[in-house]
């Protein structure tokens, strides 16, 4: 029992505990509740001429095909380098840490600038791209590369950490026992790893899905193609079709609080809290 | 190739190290290196002539200076949540805790037009701070209102774990020494959180440098005046400037490593110190 003199007094809890309600209310809830009244200001039929317009029908789709490329080519990523980063000790592996993670100290708009600086017109590989006939730059695999090197440390990160808690004598118990490497991980691995798993997923896919900054950088705002819907938000914002740019925006925002949804149940059955950046 | 000492026959070393190593060469390594080449084909003269022009440096201070101020301010702002989350217990609580992820989740697009939308002159905030003379959005003000925003629970999250392990013992051991509960938290609190509040800093700091999604709309972005260093990186690739836009990156780069770097220094000489 704490006594009483090591605590604030009952005044000041209250007041703290308002004082923070407040600063979360106006900070953090206004700007989701602003983007849902942007959208509706015209009723809800005009939100929805936005979603039936063409060009963000387009910027949806193109958001769930950058977001279903990406997102896995950095999950079989992030468990390889669980897995061998958790389960052997080898020179340069606290170096190897660092570097996964260094994508998350570097500005989103660089992110996307070391692609076009490799595949752009006036970039290293720009002549020979051209010559192939190869687009990289202002075309999907563009959005992708940047897609990728931004939601790079996602599963890595959330996995490192778990696996290094985690005992390996399961895993050498199966692999004793006469199990070959794919079913010692499907079948011990995997199951031990699944929370974790889908939570480095599903902050991968947040990112994934929201990523501005590099994208804008590479993606050459061509209407109707190369628009993911982050960048159509802001062609919309820009074009002061307000009603508009919130519908979208909107959409993105019920991501973002489904995604803090799962994430607190995941935290609660992986009973850790992880970081979200 | 250096064998693992194993402790165990698992397998899949080669191939998980392989594809580790590969991938991140790819995505991450490679592409920074060549970065950080591209400037030099200016010659030295002309990188230091490309980051020293008047606008990239308006550029530079605002960039660094507005991240710095918002990233101080939430020292006492996240000290306050953090505090209020770990040691009270109220309602809806569990509510809140999620909602401090909020500016990490939302995307910054979002939040940029959010927040210009509530500070803009006629905005539900905005329309409040108008008759005192304030004007957030358009001005460099706003780049501070949503750096504070993307950083707090940058503070948060790295205060939350340290005041929850936090021994009690210290605080009560001072109330029964006679101090107040002010002088407690003035004397014994606060400096064994001064690591954890530099190091949130540190994060928020790092995160506000480079930001662009939600700075970009409520910036007003006038040359010299609310113009952020991302920005003009992206000018410059418009205008097909690769060089001068990887110098001005490289700096950015290098600046915040430096920075980083200082703080993690000052935090582990805290640490040993104490």
């Amino acid at each position: 029992m704490t006594t009483p003199a090591a605590q604030e007094s009952v005044a000041t809890r209250v007041v703290l505990i308002l004082l923070t309600a407040a600063l979360l209310i106006i900070l953090l809830v206004l700007p989701l509740v602003v983007v849902l009244a942007e959208a509706f200001r015209k009723g809800i039929p005009a939100a929805l001429a936005t979603l039936s317009d063409p060009d963000s029908l387009t910027s949806i789709r193109l958001t769930l095909t950058v977001a279903a490329i990406s997102v896995p080519l950095n999950t079989v990523f992030g468990v390889s380098a669980a897995w061998c980063i958790s389960r052997f000790r080898f020179p340069g592996r606290g170096a190897l840490v660092t570097l996964i993670e260094l994508p998350f100290s570097v500005s989103p708009v660089i992110s996307g600038l070391v692609w076009v600086l490799l595949f752009g017109i006036n970039g290293w590989l720009g002549t020979f791209m051209d010559r192939a006939g190869l687009q990289i730059i202002f075309a999907l695999p563009g959005l992708v590369l940047a897609t990728v090197f931004v939601t790079f440390p996602f599963v890595a990160r959330t996995l490192i950490p778990l696996m290094q808690e985690q005992d390996a004598s399961e895993e050498e118990a199966a692999i004793t026992l006469g199990a070959t490497g794919w079913q010692m991980f499907s079948r011990v691995t995997l199951p031990n790893i699944r929370w974790g798993l889908i939570y480095g997923v599903l902050l991968c896919n947040a990112r994934a899905m929201g990523e501005f900054g590099a994208v804008a950088v590479v993606s050459g705002h061509i209407r109707g193609q190369t628009m993911t819907m982050p960048l159509q938000v802001e062609a919309l914002f820009n074009d002061y079709d307000w009603v508009g740019a919130f519908t979208i925006a909107s959409l993105l925002a019920l991501l973002a609080l489904a995604t803090l949804a799962v994430k607190a149940a995941l935290e609660w059955r992986l009973g850790r809290r992880g970081s979200m950046h | 190739m250096t064998l693992p000492s194993r402790r165990s026959a698992l397998p899949g070393f080669s191939l998980t190290l392989g594809i580790t190593v590969v991938w991140l060469s790819l995505i991450v390594l490679l592409p920074l290196t060549l970065l950080a080449l591209r400037p030099w084909t200016l010659g030295f003269a002309g990188v230091w002539q490309s980051v020293t022009e008047p606008r990239v440096l308006a550029a530079l201070r605002l960039s660094f200076g507005t991240a710095a101020l918002a990233a101080a301010v939430n020292m006492p702002l996240g000290l306050l949540v953090a505090w209020v989350m770990v040691r009270y217990r109220f309602p809806l609580r569990n509510l809140a805790d999620s909602l401090i992820d909020m500016p990490l989740a939302l995307p910054t697009a979002v939040a940029g037009i959010a927040l210009t939308a509530l500070f803009a002159p006629r905005g539900w905030i905005g329309a409040l701070l108008l008759p005192l003379g304030i004007r957030v959005a358009y001005t460099p003000l706003g780049i501070f209102v949503a750096l504070v925003f993307v950083g707090l629970p940058f503070m948060v999250r790295t205060l939350e774990p340290v005041i929850m392990e936090m021994p009690r013992e210290a605080e009560e051991a001072a109330a029964t020494l006679g101090a107040t509960r002010r002088q407690t938290l003035l004397r014994v609190v606060l400096p064994a959180l001064t690591p954890a509040l530099l190091a949130g800093f540190g994060a928020a700091f790092g995160r506000g440098i480079g930001e662009y999604g939600s700075v970009i709309f409520i910036a007003g972005n006038m040359p010299m005046v609310s113009e952020i260093a991302p920005l003009l990186i992206l000018i410059r690739l418009e205008q097909l400037n690769y060089a001068g836009a990887a110098a001005l990156a490289l700096v950015m780069l290098l600046a915040s490593f430096a920075v980083l770097l200082s703080l993690n220094l000052l935090r582990a000489r805290m640490r040993r110190r104490s």
